[in-house]
């Protein structure tokens, strides 16, 4: 029995419980039978999230978001829109970032996972975590995760010399500059306004001076 | 403690913890994923059901019907929550349209039904299946149209909607040198990061509602009323908030339904805000459009300023103050204001980040740019010989402290002013570019504020309060304010936050959360102190609270060890004379910025901001420097690209998420650079402090149109400055 049929067993239970409670305001002819999950279209799907194997059994229009933070219970990657526009949803596939939103789960059997919670804990810090934290890099704290997650791939890219929209030459290799930086952190937003924080903790990372 | 003389020395002032760039402590946590928000409390109730919002696709009308037939049937659906079976709902004290619609629609996006189901996908999916039909009327969408037969809005409690002192008429007819103009600002968006989220879990009539709030304690009272429960029997718990500016005052139609949806489903369920359903669905900052006409003298001394405003919003709502900084600001004998609403059927406008001085500032700053450049002078110049240190409007009353003058001279001088050219003559290249600046202003408002300490056996304190951290540095702040009042290291102080079980604050809002909430704990640390003192046998006027110990003359015990076994603990809360009605307590801030405008494209780029503050006592240079570089970055979106706009046909805000509402990303700001004037201010509080949250945006957007404008030479009266407002005004390319 996989932990999702538990769910459904004592959803299945509950639900049940609610239709015949006498103090509920809705009819009672609204709670309707539930549909055991093994009838709907599922999938069984194995992923490798920071470095422990996963095996999933999920609905197929499940994201890879949502795996992680309903399934996975990796609630660090965060869902601020749920349609790709504002990059909470970061995380490293097979070490390039990508928004995990616009992805399902289905779709990275045996890939590698990497999220917030891979790369470091309160007790023992990535250095982006640390950085981020010193430069006060952020403000609710919801964008986070997605930044430092961004902000990791980004020097990879860079070190891989992968161009961006604001590289000018393309022959010599990429170089880390602050208009670089930016470029490639646009597509995760902050509305707290941390940016010239985070440009900060980037470069401390880096090695470099912006 | 009342507050009702100023301060004057106490423990604060020993700035040992307090008034230091701490990092924030509860930094670990964000940076790590592992502070939990609203939606992700796998910690706290073990699979919960889903639900799903589906919102009005009418502005104004009335349902006819629903088929939910399908939806009911579909796979994992456990109920289907609508107004038809919700039962009778009241409507919470804040909230001007109801948070469940059916049959009356208010407005467009607004919650008609919650699909709960096993799974999110689920929900999702039979939500799209159920069918609504609708009636739909004839609404008012179009603010511009409407504004002829706007009246003036009611008075707000503390502010009148029509003003005058002296003869406004009569001078403004009489001053040699005059502007009258117009200024448009667009509806805004907060467009937070974290959306909307509740979940809500019932045990008998009583419900636990984990959600994303500003203000806890008028919040739970809302839902109660909301659901017509007792007070007591609503707990809402809010440790960790994704951002709110306003949004998250009020209680939203994520509350309602997973409280609804979890009584009727008879388990715990969790509902998000779909990000697009966002905009409409809650509140937004209402477009204003502002006259505004200021007469001088030829040596440039203000005899005549005129502000009016007006906003529109739905039956009840409440206009946008835009106009009540021009009260304030500036010297001049011969002044009116007027606030003017429309009835308007878009969605509830509401408080965003500085309601009334972020619009007000947009227009009233661009005017002063305007009025300086005719009558010759320098903009901030013209400034400081109007600056004035009393209420203009009632002269007896002197401001508590005013240092916008000092401000503008340091701003001024640190950002290489006097090297700011005519307008359209300075040229790097392909680009023009300018300078521009703008005053900043805010008040500071007074708010009774209770909290609890604890002190242990270890000599650790814990604090709780119902006070929120949206972002702002709460958490650490009053973990400063314990640790220099008890003597104790910051490491040796537990905040616990947003749980309506804990004293009630006045939660985060209007820029009143730090200075506020600090006080309290300030007040509840003084009432512990007294319990340590007596405990030990010690006078408690001359205890002295240092290192983990207490020292009263030549006695001295660890502080550890007065809390024996059971530990000590003591509550107060700050509560406030008068002192804010004999003196206008107000921050101040002079911002400066470097635009550069494409001479081919149009393309604007900020390159250069600056900030200087004045704003008492900061209580950590590091968070509070962060609150107003976000407040700037905020500021250059509603200069630039942030408006919501409107389907005046329809009713309803067409670009409603984050892809189509643009807000700044890391590509549009530059570094930038805060000052803050090292002053206190005795009268606010016993901290000394105020607040710097909402002065940073404060004047922020004109002070960028007026870099636009001494860059180019053209002037945009009509926010956001987008190219369609410019292009074919800029200067022939040579």
């Amino acid at each position: 029995m996989t932990k999702h049929d538990i769910e459904v067993t004592r959803r299945g239970v509950l639900a049940t419980g609610a239709a015949t409670a006498a103090v509920l305001a809705v009819q009672a002819a609204y709670a309707q039978p539930i549909v055991p999950l093994a009838s709907l279209p599922s999938a069984k799907v194995s992923l490798v999230v920071n470095g422990h194997n996963e095996d999933l059994t999920l609905d197929t229009r499940t994201t890879l978001l949502d795996a992680l933070r309903e399934h996975l219970h990796l609630t660090g990657t965060k869902k601020g829109c749920d349609h790709g526009q504002c990059g909470a949803c970061t995380v490293m596939v097979n070490g390039r970032r990508i928004n995990s939103c616009l992805t399902l789960a289905v779709m990275h059997q045996g890939d590698k996972v990497t999220t917030i919670e891979g790369l470091g804990t309160p007790e023992q810090l990535h250095p982006m975590q640390a950085a981020f934290i010193k430069h006060d890099g952020y403000q609710c704290g919801y964008c986070t995760p997605g930044q430092i997650c961004s902000a990791v791939a980004v020097l990879a890219e860079i070190k891989a010399d992968i161009p961006s929209h604001v590289t000018g030459d393309l022959l010599p290799h990429a170089s880390f500059s602050a208009d670089e930086v930016r470029e490639r952190m646009s597509g995760n937003i902050c509305r707290c306004g941390a940016y010239s924080n985070i440009l900060d903790a980037i470069t401390e990372v880096s090695g470099e001076t912006a | 403690m009342k507050f009702d003389t100023p301060a004057t020395t106490n423990p604060i002032d020993q700035l040992k913890v307090v008034g230091k760039g701490y990092t924030r402590i509860d930094g670990p946590m964000k940076t790590t994923g592992t502070a939990p928000y609203a939606y992700e409390r796998h910690d706290v109730v073990d699979n919960p059901a889903y639900g799903y919002v589906l919102g009005s696709a009418i502005a104004k009308g009335k349902i006819t019907s629903m088929d939910l037939d399908a939806a009911k049937g579909a796979p994992g659906v456990i109920i289907i929550v609508t107004a038809d079976n919700a039962g009778k709902l009241g409507k919470g004290k804040l909230n001007t349209a109801h948070l469940l619609g059916g049959p009356a629609i208010e407005h467009y996006h607004q919650a008609v039904a919650l699909v709960v189901a096993q799974t999110f996908e689920q929900a999702r999916s039979a939500a799209a299946l159920i069918r609504v039909s609708y009636q739909e009327d004839q609404g008012t969408y179009d603010l511009a149209a409407a504004k002829n037969i706007a009246p003036v809005a009611k008075d707000e409690p503390d502010a009148k909607s029509a003003t005058s002192v002296g003869d406004f008429a009569g001078a403004f007819a009489a001053a040699p040198v005059k502007l009258d103009a117009t200024y448009t600002t667009p509806d805004h968006s907060h467009s937070m990061m974290e959306p909307f989220a509740s979940m809500a879990a019932w045990t008998g009539n009583k419900v636990t509602i984990w959600t994303s709030n500003q203000l806890i304690h008028s919040s739970t009272e809302d839902v109660a009323a909301t659901l017509n429960l007792p007070n007591d029997n609503v707990r809402l718990i809010s440790p960790f908030i994704g951002g709110g500016f306003g949004g998250k005052l009020f209680i939203r139609s994520d509350v309602i339904l997973a409280a609804l949806g979890a009584r009727a489903a008879g388990q715990p369920v969790k509902v998000t805000l779909q990000r697009p359903l966002i905009p409409n669905n809650t509140t937004h900052r209402a477009s204003t459009i502002q006259r505004i006409r200021i007469g001088a003298l030829a040596d440039g001394h203000i005899t005549a300023i005129g502000h009016e405003g007006w906003s529109g919003n739905l039956p009840e709502g409440r206009p946008e103050t835009a106009v009540m900084q021009t009260r304030l600001l500036y010297a001049g004998a011969n002044r009116m204001t007027a606030t003017r609403l429309a009835t308007l059927d878009l969605p509830e406008g509401n408080a965003m980040r500085a309601p009334g001085e972020a619009p007000g500032l947009m227009a009233l700053e661009i005017a002063m740019d305007e009025i300086a450049d005719k009558l010759g002078m320098d903009p901030v110049q013209f400034r400081i010989l109007n600056d004035t240190q009393v209420d203009p409007e009632k002269p007896s009353r002197p401001y508590s402290r005013r240092a916008l003058v000092e401000c503008l001279k340091m701003g001024a001088d640190k950002f290489g002013w006097a090297k700011r050219g005519a307008p359209g003559k300075t040229v790097d290249g392909r680009w023009l570019v300018g300078m521009g600046m703008a005053a900043g202003f805010r008040n500071s408002m007074v708010k009774k504020s209770g909290a609890k300490v604890y002190l242990d056996g270890k000599g650790d304190i814990t604090v709780e309060t119902d006070m929120t951290d949206i972002g702002t540095g709460t958490y650490t702040i009053l973990a400063q304010t314990a640790a220099e009042m008890m003597g104790v290291g910051l490491h040796q102080v537990v905040v616990r936050l947003g749980d309506s079980t804990y004293p009630v604050s006045p939660g985060s809002g209007g820029q009143f959360g730090a200075s506020n909430s600090t006080s309290g704990v300030y007040a509840a640390c003084l009432k512990l102190r007294e319990a340590v003192a007596q405990k030990l046998g010690f006078k408690s006027d001359d205890t002295m609270f240092a290192d983990g110990r207490v020292t009263s003359g030549s006695r001295s015990a660890a502080l550890a060890d007065a809390a024996g076994e059971v530990g000590l603990q003591a509550e107060d809360a700050i509560e406030y004379g008068d002192l804010d009605k004999k003196y206008q307590e107000s921050t101040f801030a002079g911002h400066f910025v470097e635009a550069a405008v494409n001479s081919y494209t149009g393309e604007i780029r900020v390159r250069r901001m600056l900030a200087v503050c004045a704003a008492g006592r900061i209580l950590n240079p590091k968070t509070a420097r962060s609150q107003v570089i976000g407040a700037m970055t905020m500021g250059v979106g509603a200069a630039l690209m942030e408006e919501l706009a409107v389907d005046t046909r329809r009713g309803f805000f067409v670009n409603h998420d984050l892809a189509g509402y643009e807000v700044p990303v890391h590509a549009d700001i530059p570094h930038q650079d805060v000052i803050f004037l090292d002053e206190t201010d005795p009268i606010a509080n016993p901290m000394k402090a105020k607040g710097v949250g909402e002065l940073g945006l404060c004047g922020v957007a004109a002070a960028v149109a007026n870099a636009v404008y001494n860059a180019t030479g053209v002037r945009v009266r009509d926010y956001p400055i987008t190219l369609d407002k410019y292009l074919t005004r800029l200067p022939a390319v040579a």
